[in-house]
C-alpha cells in the first residue's frame, strides 16, 4: 500500500511515562525476584549484625551451590511449561552410585564394586542420563504428563537408591569428586566455582543458542512450535535429560560436600530447586524467564534460610515463614504472567 | 448519519495509544438504533481498537463515550455487557477445553438453588439456541475438537442471542463459508428489525455493502469517510481505504475465467487414497512444481484434516504421501518439513508466538539455515527486515512484540516466516484471511510469485475468491472426498459453489 504506515511513532517525546511504566509492567517478573533479595538482605543486615559479613555471604554462597546445580537444567524444564520431580531422587541416586563404584573403608557394610575413579564418576553420570532419557521416553513417545512421569522416577531412583545402599552409609567418593565438593582453591570452595560455571553454561546456552531459542519457543507457544516444523518431542526430552544430569552433577558434588552417601539426603533440595526457579520469576506457563532469574532466585532462597538463623526465632516459626515468602513470590509470578498478558492484549 | 434517531451509542474524539504507538486519533463514531454499520480500512487502521473501547476492553482512552445520550465509561468488558453490548472478537475467544454449551453459557451458566450447574438444562438450551442459528451439534462435545468455522460460528451464536442490545462482530466471516454467511446475514437483518444496533468489520467490501445500511472508513488511526450504504460504491470504500488508483484490486470472479493447462512439470508430491476417520475418504492428488493447487469445500469439508496430514501434524488411517518420487512417512512436523514441505496454518492463535518479538516469529522456521549451533540475531532481524518490507507489515518495527500488531498484520507474518527459504511445497490454509484489499493483492503476487519460480504450493481455502485467485487447477472437497476437477477449463464462482 502507498500510504502503508498506518500508525504514527513518535520518538520518545511526551509519551515517556506511559512507555516507562508499560516497560515496567512488562519487567515486573524480573523486578519483583530482585526487589524482594534487596528487602530481604536489608533486614537481615538490620537484624543481625553477624548477617552481612564477607565470612557470611561466603557462607550462603556454599550453602546454595548444591540446589544451584540442580536448578540449572529445572530451569530448562520449567521454561519448556513440564516440570522435573525427580531431580533430588536422582541427585541422591547419582550420589550413591559414585560412591557405590568407590572402593569404600572396610567397616562400610555395602556390597560396592570398586573402579577407577573415573569409571565411577563415568557411569555414575552415564545412570543419570539414562534416568532422564526414561523420562524422556515417558514423556514425548508414550505421552505421560511430566508430572507424573517423574513422580514416578522420583519412586525409582529412590529404589534404585536403597538397593544399593541398603540403608548404610558410604562416605568415599572418587578425588576429584570429593575435590570438587569439599575443598576450596584460593579460598574460594570449589563448589561455587562449578555452580557458577554451569549457571554461566546455561544462561550461555538458553541465550545464544539455537537450542535454547527452541526451548524458549516450545514454551511459549508449544502449537505454534509444531506449526514452525521444530521437533518438540526432541526438544522436550532433551531438556528432561539436561534435568537429569545436572540433577546428577549436583547429587555428585552433593555427596562430596555432607561427606556420605545415604538415603533420602536429598529430599529438602526439590522443593528448594523449584521454588529458586519460580520465586526468580520464570513462568510456570513456560517461555518466560532464564537463569539470570533463577539465581536471583537462588539468592532469595539463600539470604532467606541463612538470615533466619542469624535472627533469633523460634526455630519452628521459620518453616511457616519460609512458606509463606515462597507463596508470596508465586502469587507473583503468576500476577506479573496476567500483567504481560493484559499488556500484549 | 441516519436521520432523526438519537444515536444509542456516541463517541467523540476518541484517541489511544499503546506506549508510544497511536492506534486511534480523534475518531468521532455514532450508531443509531436498527441500523448496522459497517467498518472497512486497512489492516491496523485501528477498527478493532476502536470496537475494544466500546466493549469496555480498553478501558484506558481520551476522549468522550455516551450511551444513550449520557456519558459514561466502560472500565471491564462486564461493565459493557452490563449496558448490553457484545462482541465477537476477531481472534476467536473461546474457550477450547469446556463444552459447546460452557461455551454458549459462558459466564451465566443455569444453576440451581445450590449453585450447581444445571447441566442436562444446559445442554438443551444451547442445542436449542444454535440450531435456531442452523448448526447442529452435541453440545457435549468438547469445543477445541471441532473445525474452526465451527467454533467461530458458536461463538457468533452466542452473542447474537445473548440478548445485547448493542453487537460488535469483528471480521465474523473470516472463517465461514458461503452458506454460513448467508445464514448469518439473515440472523442480523431479523436482529435489525428487533431494533438491535449492529457493528460489521469485513475485508469484504461487497458484504460490507449487502448488508449495511452505514459504512465508515477508517485509516491510519482516524476515520476518513462516512457514507449510506446506497448511495456509495466498492470503488469509492477501496480509495477511500487505500487511496486512488487501487480500485480494481478487488475482483469479483462473477464472470469466467480460463484455468491454464497443466504444465509438464515434475510432480511435487503425490497424494494417494489419504482417509482419515469420518474427515477424509481415499482423497489422491499431485501437485507439479510451479503449479498452485486449489482446494474448495465447505466449512467442515476435511480440508483442515487433509493439510494437516501434508505437514505431518495428523497421521491418515489410509493412503500414502510421496515427495518427488519418494514414499514418505510423516512421524512429526519436523519430518515434514525436512521434506520440504512449509505450512500456514488457518488459525493465528496456533501459529505465532505472541508474546515474541515479530522477528522471532519470521526466523523461528529458517533458523536452521542461518545458525548452526549459536543465533545471529543481526542475520535474523535482517531476514526479517526484508520479509516486513516485502509483506508491508505495519508498524515495521521487528523488535515489537507479535501481540501488538492487527489481526491482518499477524497473519502476514504468518506467511513472512516461510518466505527466506522458500521450501519445495507450500501448504497455505486461508493464506489472505484477515488482510485488507491492498494486501490480498500484495499477497496474491508474492504467492504467485513463488509458484513462478517452481515451487509447488497448495492454497485451502472456504472462500472462492481466495481459490480463483490463487489457483491453477482445482480440486472441490466435499465430506472427505473429492467430488470435482477444474483443470484447463472456464471456472467462476458460482461453478465452484455449485460443485460444493
Ligand atoms: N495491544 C496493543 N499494543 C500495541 N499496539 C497495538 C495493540 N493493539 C493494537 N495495536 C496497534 O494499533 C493499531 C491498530 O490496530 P487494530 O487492531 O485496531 O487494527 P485493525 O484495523 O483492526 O486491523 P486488522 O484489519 O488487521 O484487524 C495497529 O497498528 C496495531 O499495531
Ligand atoms: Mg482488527
Amino acid at each position: 500500500m502507498t500510504s502503508g504506515e498506518s500508525v504514527t511513532v513518535h520518538a520518545s517525546d511526551r509519551k515517556r511515562p506511559h512507555r516507562l511504566a508499560a516497560i515496567l509492567r512488562s519487567q515486573m517478573r524480573n523486578i519483583a525476584p530482585f526487589l524482594t533479595l534487596i528487602c530481604l538482605f536489608a533486614f537481615f543486615s538490620a537484624a543481625s549484625p553477624s548477617f552481612a559479613t564477607l565470612d557470611n555471604l561466603g557462607n550462603i554462597l556454599t550453602q546454595i551451590s548444591v540446589t544451584g546445580i540442580i536448578a540449572v537444567g529445572l530451569t530448562f524444564v520449567i521454561l519448556c511449561a513440564e516440570i522435573d520431580l525427580s531431580i533430588a531422587a536422582i541427585a541422591n541416586v547419582t550420589g550413591i552410585a559414585v560412591a557405590y563404584f568407590t572402593l569404600q573403608e572396610s567397616y562400610v557394610n555395602i556390597a560396592n564394586v570398586p573402579m577407577p575413579g573415573w569409571a565411577a564418576i563415568l557411569l555414575a553420570l552415564a545412570l543419570c542420563a539414562l534416568l532422564g532419557l526414561v523420562n524422556a521416553f515417558g514423556l514425548t513417545v508414550i505421552g505421560i504428563p511430566s508430572f507424573i512421569m517423574t513422580l514416578a522416577m522420583m519412586q525409582i531412583a529412590a529404589g534404585i537408591s536403597a538397593l544399593l545402599v541398603r540403608g548404610q552409609i558410604a562416605y568415599k567418593v572418587p578425588p576429584l569428586v570429593s575435590t570438587l565438593g569439599s575443598t576450596s582453591i584460593g579460598g574460594i570452595p570449589w563448589i561455587v566455582i562449578v555452580a557458577a560455571l554451569m549457571l554461566l553454561g546455561g544462561h550461555l546456552v538458553l541465550t545464544y543458542t539455537r537450542f535454547g531459542r527452541y526451548v524458549y519457543m516450545v514454551g511459549g507457544n508449544r502449537e505454534a512450535a509444531e506449526y514452525s516444523g521444530l521437533n518438540v518431542k526432541l526438544i522436550l526430552g532433551s531438556v528432561m535429560v539436561i534435568s537429569a544430569v545436572c540433577a546428577g552433577i549436583g547429587g555428585m558434588l552433593g555427596v562430596a560436600h555432607f561427606g556420605s552417601a545415604q538415603q533420602n539426603e536429598f529430599d529438602t533440595y526439590l522443593l528448594d530447586s523449584i521454588a529458586a526457579v519460580v520465586v526468580g520469576g520464570t513462568s510456570l506457563f513456560g517461555g518466560r524467564g532464564g537463569i539470570g532469574n533463577t539465581i536471583v532466585g537462588l539468592f532469595v532462597l539463600g539470604v532467606l534460610n541463612n538470615g533466619l538463623d542469624h535472627v533469633n526465632i523460634d526455630s519452628f516459626l521459620k518453616i511457616l515463614i519460609r512458606g509463606l515468602i515462597l507463596l508470596a513470590a508465586l502469587i507473583i509470578n503468576v500476577y506479573a504472567q496476567r500483567l504481560r498478558e493484559r499488556t500484549a492484549e | 448519519m441516519p436521520s432523526g434517531h438519537q444515536p444509542i451509542l456516541e463517541l467523540n474524539d476518541i484517541t489511544k495509544t499503546f506506549g508510544g504507538v497511536e492506534a486511534l486519533r480523534g475518531v468521532d463514531f455514532a450508531l443509531s438504533p436498527g441500523e448496522i454499520h459497517g467498518l472497512v480500512g486497512e489492516n491496523g487502521a485501528g477498527k478493532s481498537t476502536l470496537m475494544k473501547i466500546i466493549a469496555g476492553v480498553h478501558a484506558d482512552f481520551s476522549g468522550r463515550l455516551k450511551l444513550d445520550g449520557r456519558e459514561t465509561r466502560f472500565r471491564s468488558v462486564r461493565d459493557a455487557h452490563a449496558a448490553g453490548i457484545a462482541m465477537v472478537h476477531q481472534e476467536l475467544s473461546v474457550a477450547p477445553d469446556l463444552s459447546v454449551a460452557e461455551n454458549v453459557f459462558l459466564g451465566n451458566q443455569p444453576t440451581n438453588r445450590l449453585g450447581f450447574v444445571q447441566w442436562r438444562r444446559m445442554a438443551r438450551e444451547a442445542g436449542e439456541q444454535l440450531k435456531r442459528f442452523g448448526i447442529d451439534v452435541d453440545p457435549m462435545s468438547r469445543l477445541g475438537d471441532l473445525p474452526i468455522g465451527l467454533q467461530q460460528l458458536i461463538e457468533i451464536a452466542r452473542v447474537l442471542f445473548s440478548g445485547a442490545r448493542i453487537i460488535i462482530l469483528d471480521e465474523p466471516t473470516s472463517a465461514l463459508s458461503p452458506p454460513e454467511v448467508e445464514r448469518l446475514f439473515a440472523t442480523l437483518k431479523r436482529l435489525r428489525e428487533e431494533g438491535t444496533s449492529i457493528v460489521f468489520i469485513s475485508h469484504f467490501i461487497e458484504d460490507i455493502l449487502r448488508v449495511s445500511d452505514v459504512v465508515t472508513v477508517f485509516r491510519n488511526g482516524r476515520k476518513v469517510a462516512e457514507a449510506k450504504a446506497a448511495e456509495t460504491s466498492k470503488s469509492a470504500l477501496i480509495e477511500a481505504m487505500i487511496g486512488k488508483g487501487r480500485e480494481a484490486l478487488e475482483e469479483t470472479y462473477t464472470h469466467d475465467i480460463m484455468l491454464p493447462s497443466p504444465a509438464e512439470k515434475p510432480v511435487v508430491l503425490n497424494a494417494s487414497g489419504l482417509s482419515l476417520a469420518r474427515s477424509l475418504r481415499d482423497v489422491s492428488f499431485d501437485v507439479r512444481a510451479g503449479e498452485v493447487l486449489g482446494i474448495y469445500g465447505f466449512m467442515g469439508c476435511g480440508q483442515l484434516e487433509l493439510a494437516r496430514i501434508l505437514f505431518g501434524k495428523l497421521r491418515p488411517d489410509q493412503g500414502t504421501l510421496a515427495v518427488a518420487g519418494n514414499q514418505k512417512t510423516f512421524r512429526s512436523t519436523a519430518d515434514a518439513r525436512r521434506a520440504g514441505i512449509a505450512f500456514v496454518p488457518e488459525s493465528r492463535r496456533d501459529m505465532l508466538f505472541h508474546q515474541e518479538p515479530v522477528y522471532k516469529n519470521i526466523s523461528i522456521s529458517v533458523l536452521d539455515r542461518i545458525s548452526s549451533l549459536l543465533l545471529k540475531p543481526s542475520r535474523e532481524r535482517e531476514i526479517a527486515t526484508r520479509q516486513v518490507d516485502q509483506l508491508r507489515i505495519r508498524p515495521a518495527a521487528v523488535e515489537l512484540d507479535l501481540g501488538m500488531l492487527s489481526g491482518g498484520n499477524q497473519q502476514k507474518v504468518a506467511l513472512a516466516k516461510w518466505l527466506s527459504y522458500p521450501p519445495r511445497l507450500l501448504v497455505l490454509c486461508e493464506p489472505t484471511r484477515g488482510m485488507d484489499v491492498g494486501a490480498k493483492n500484495d499477497v496474491i503476487h508474492i504467492v504467485r510469485d513463488l509458484g513462478a519460480k517452481g515451487l509447488a504450493i497448495i492454497v485451502l481455502s472456504t472462500e472462492p475468491e481466495t481459490v480463483l485467485s490463487l489457483a491453477d487447477r482445482v480440486l472441490v472437497l466435499k465430506r472427505g472426498a473429492v467430488v470435482r476437477e477444474f483443470s484447463n477449463e472456464r471456472i467462476s464462482k458460482d461453478r465452484l459453489l455449485e460443485a460444493a
